[in-house]
């Protein structure tokens, strides 16, 4: 990065020369700057480091194997919630999944600068930052309240709510990348356009939609607020068709940090602990893969 | 020889006609499905609005929707409900998000394209990017457990002494309980989980400024604080107003941490550092309990949290659109 290194090696030889206000603020900037970079770095380091001193100490293996202990009585584990948990975001993301990859394919294969795909371009990219809770909200109206009752359904159909635009946005992104001539040499073999994109350009862009489900799974791995009304939770097993209310980490991590047990919140930090390291190291996984990609 | 003239001929009869039958059948039905799929997407931001406004409808006819935006009492047992506590807290607690957030994240995408070496670049990066990878009940819990106390320790108390009896001070800034939760604690947290949103936003503008513009700014003698004032943010412009604004719909509707921290009062408190509620925290708090008219101000409250939130996207969205295009 020679573009950096200019100013800092021209700076001794004019430093005299410059005036002490101009000085002054560019000392400010930097300074500033460097504060800030600290202080975001510091947060996640507290976060991890808060997450590591608490849940490490509440983590044994009755965690896993015990279910979640009912108010008032002692140990008990996470076992519910977290088989909940993965079966929940599994419901997500296998919804998610298609749908988001269709989605994308559309926009990127077949819809390209039309008015409609620039349109639903838009829309998925406001959806990608729209508030959790309203998409609960929006899944209670639809499959909660007509039934009466939570679901794991309502839950996975949430979470993949979530899901869907970061897959989307991912899968268009890295089809857009694929080079036309690859498309057109398919085309030029007799290949209709549904066999050129299966057997072309998905293959060729397959990293890379990987890695936007992977992205999606850390995505919707710690989401609670739409749980809340889907889902709900529990302390017991859940039953098999995953009617009524379905044990989750995050929602039990919700209660349980805020009761007044002290076996509850120690459960809660073990449960932090858990899903925060899932969700990270899915991200990290995902980052790498999209940059060795891009270097590739 | 003949063997394969046969076969060819074979294949040429039966294989490819059949073959092309059923592509072109697949063929429509792959493009249908992913048109299907597509529309799918518009269909949920339909669905959130028509959701809400439905479910919210008894409520806005009953209080009349200005009544109930600003009504201030909120009140379940007296079937009162209002929303601008819950209206004002979101607003005040985004709006300190934002104070805090901004100069940060300008501060890490400045230190991030400007100022740190190649080897410091790639970590730092890293974990501000992290940043935003934590679920947002991780923050809820370390906002109430590790922040609150440094919050009612060294902000509350001391500032209790500076402001107490000074007017408007005195009541903006004065808590009654410094407990550490409250709309200014929410506030702080939001800004946190907004940082890595507009710092990644913010930088990839800056990076994609020519260098030979900052270059040739630094070729005349420029600091880099003029680079910066003069040369990068005119250039960046509108867009760092789209990243703040898509910061901003993040603080707007970001839930389970700010229902943490934020203390969940039902009334309108004139100091930001004593609890008070956001849409989404009420909604939160009150929505598997609630019945009849409650549900029903709940779902009302969240059309208006969907008509802010996606106002401000929209405009974020078309702020940044509008620079990628240049």
């Amino acid at each position: 990065m020679p573009d950096v290194a200019v100013p800092n090696a021209a700076a001794p030889a004019e430093w005299g020369r410059v005036r002490p206000g101009r000085r002054a603020a560019d000392r400010v900037l930097r300074a500033f700057s460097v504060c800030v970079s600290a202080i975001g770095v510091l947060a996640l380091g507290s976060i991890l480091g808060m997450l590591l001193f608490r849940g490490l100490s509440a983590l044994g293996p009755g965690v896993f194997t015990t279910v979640t202990p009912g108010p008032g009585s002692q140990d008990g584990g996470l076992a519910n919630a977290i088989a909940g948990s993965l079966v929940l975001t599994a419901i997500g993301i296998a919804v998610a999944t298609p749908i988001g990859l269709l989605a994308g394919t559309y926009l990127a294969e077949y819809g390209r600068g039309s008015r409609l795909a620039v349109s639903i371009r838009f829309v998925n990219d406001v959806l990608l930052s729209a508030p959790s809770i309203l998409i609960g909200l929006f899944v209670y109206t639809l499959m909660v309240a007509p039934f009466g009752t939570y679901s794991g359904w309502a839950g996975g159909a949430a979470l993949a709510i979530i899901a869907i635009p970061v897959i989307v946005r991912t899968t268009e992104d890295m089809l857009s990348l694929v080079p036309a001539t690859l498309r057109e040499a398919g085309a030029a073999l007799g290949a209709p356009p549904s066999r050129v994109i299966t057997l072309v350009t998905w293959r060729a862009a397959r990293a890379g939609i990987v890695t936007g489900i992977v992205l999606a799974t850390a995505r919707i791995a710690g989401e609670t607020a739409p749980l809340l009304f889907t889902a709900l939770n529990n302390n017991f097993w859940f039953a098999g068709n995953l009617v009524g209310g379905v044990s989750n980490l995050p929602v039990t991590i919700y209660q349980f940090a805020l009761s007044p047990y002290g076996n509850w919140q120690e459960l809660a930090w073990a449960g932090a602990l858990l899903i925060t390291a899932a969700v990270l190291i899915l991200s990290v996984v995902a980052r790498h893969v999209i940059r060795k990609d891009a270097v590739r | 020889m003949s063997a394969i003239a046969t076969s060819e001929k074979v294949m040429a009869h039966h294989e490819a006609g059949r073959a092309r039958i059923s592509h072109g059948g697949f063929d429509r039905a792959f493009r249908a499905a992913s048109l299907g799929c597509a529309l799918l997407v518009l269909l949920v931001l339909v669905g959130i609005l028509g959701a809400t406004l439905w479910g919210g409808w008894p409520a806005f006819r009953e209080f009349g929707i200005l009544g109930f935006i600003t009504g201030t009492r909120w009140n379940v047992g007296a079937e009162q409900f209002g929303a601008w506590p819950a209206i004002a807290g979101t607003l005040a607690s985004a709006a300190i998000a934002l104070v805090a957030g901004v100069p940060i994240s300008l501060g890490i995408s400045v230190f991030l394209t400007q100022l740190a070496r190649g080897w410091m670049r790639r970590p730092i990066a890293t974990a501000v990017e992290l940043l935003a990878a934590v679920p947002s009940i991780i923050y809820g819990m370390w906002g109430l457990f590790v922040f609150a106390p440094l919050v009612a320790a060294f902000v509350q108390v001391p500032l209790n002494a500076v402001v107490e009896g000074l007017p408007l001070v005195g009541t903006l800034l004065y808590s009654r309980v410094p407990s550490g939760t409250g709309i200014f604690t929410a506030g702080i947290i939001l800004a946190l989980m907004i940082i890595p949103f507009i710092a990644s936003v913010t930088r990839d503008m800056l990076d994609q400024i020519p260098p030979v513009l900052r270059e040739s700014a630094f070729g005349i003698g420029c600091t880099t604080w003029e680079v910066v004032r003069h040369v990068l943010l005119p250039h960046a412009g509108v867009s760092i107003i789209g990243a703040v604004m898509l910061g901003l719909g993040r603080a707007l509707g970001e839930t389970m941490a700010v229902t943490f921290v934020i203390g969940n009062a039902n009334r309108l408190s004139p100091s930001i550092f004593d609890p008070g509620s956001t849409i989404a925290s009420r909604i939160a708090n009150e929505f598997n309990e609630a019945a009849g008219l409650q549900l029903s101000a709940l779902s009302a409250l969240g059309c208006i949290l969907f008509l802010v939130t996606f106002a401000v996207l929209i405009l974020a969205r078309l702020l940044i659109a509008r620079v990628k295009r240049i």
